[in-house]
């Protein structure tokens, strides 16, 4: 399977990104950067974290208007995967390939930590490998996590299922204290009602070898890979 | 007053009355520890301040283009509002 990785000036987790697709599951991936106009021939396009223009304005704002972000969306519309890990994750949300909206954590605070996530729907192409209602573990690193939607886009998210996964405690409840940066329903990633679109504050590659403390976050990319097969 | 040839606008961002305002909520209490007793609410946002070319004859257009600009980039339109001020002195041109 063919992987694109957008590269925005300030991505930072975009060589993680192509370590783990390359070198732990065996696909073939390339760096695509911000001011190419057109997406080589792929399978799905990954927008990795990082900063991507230091954050200004509003995290992913300035990214999102990109000159490969057209054909990214163009791809999206077309029904092609794309993944936002974090601040691709904001990026899709600025871009309107998702919908919502992030602010600032709660707490004020940049927050670097694991978390564990209940998977809420294992029917789409990203978690197709996990177990319904499964916990995985995986860790977040950010600043502007604190997910918001108005009640009425809320709603029809929970609605059709598009909620991917939410903070929870070890018993998998969706408690408050489960709930690192205030994101409204403990939300942590959300797909498009297409179901081809996926944002994810956590950081599934950084969760794909043993020797680094999990690897709770290779089963996504195995469900994206699994897809394909 | 902008000198001639340049119109400056500020465009004022502040998240939504709904949206909950931890650093506004933060501020608020430490203004209220200083005493002053008097401020019921506190938000914070940003401005930006923008400089255009132009001799400021047109207000309305000046007003559309930065509306569009605010509400394209500046701010989103999802959990924030703008306002537009024109600098003092170039609001009656």
């Amino acid at each position: 399977m063919k992987f694109s990785i957008v590269v925005f000036p300030g991505s930072n987790c975009d060589r993680d990104c192509h370590h783990v697709l390359t070198r732990v599951m065996g696909q073939e991936a390339d760096y695509v950067f911000h001011k190419e106009r057109a997406l080589p021939a792929t399978d799905c396009v990954i927008l990795p974290g990082g900063f991507s223009y230091g954050d200004y304005l509003r995290s992913g704002a300035i990214a999102r208007f990109s000159p490969i972000m057209d054909d990214v969306v163009r791809f999206a519309g077309d029904g092609g995967l794309v993944l936002g890990i974090c601040n691709g994750f904001q990026v899709m949300l600025e871009a309107g390939l998702l919908p919502g909206a992030m602010r600032p954590n709660r707490n004020g605070r940049f927050i670097c930590s694991d978390v564990r996530l209940k998977v809420e729907n294992n029917r789409t192409p990203l978690t197709r490998a996990t177990q319904e209602h499964g916990l995985l573990t995986m860790p977040i690193a950010h600043a502007d996590g604190n997910y918001y939607a108005p009640a009425d886009v809320l709603d029809d998210i929970e609605k059709h299922g598009q909620v991917l996964f939410r903070y929870v405690d070890a018993k998998g409840r969706p408690r408050d204290s489960a709930n690192p940066n205030g994101s409204l329903n403990n939300i942590a990633g959300v797909m498009n009602r297409a179901g081809n679109c996926f944002g994810m504050m956590p950081h599934p590659e950084r969760a794909s070898e043993a020797g680094l403390g999990s690897e709770d976050g290779k089963v996504l990319f195995e469900s994206l890979i699994q897809g394909r097969g | 007053m902008s000198e001639k040839g340049k119109v400056q606008v500020s465009v004022v961002v502040l998240p939504k009355a709904e949206i909950l305002d931890p650093q506004g909520k933060a501020v608020l209490g430490s203004l209220k520890s200083l005493g002053f007793d008097e401020v019921a609410d506190c938000r914070i946002g940003k401005v930006v301040r923008l400089t255009l070319n132009g001799d400021g004859s047109d207000n309305a257009l000046i007003r559309r283009k930065v509306s569009d600009m605010a509400s394209s980039l500046l701010s989103n339109p999802i959990t924030e509002d703008f306002e537009i001020v024109f600098d003092k002195g170039d609001e009656s041109k």
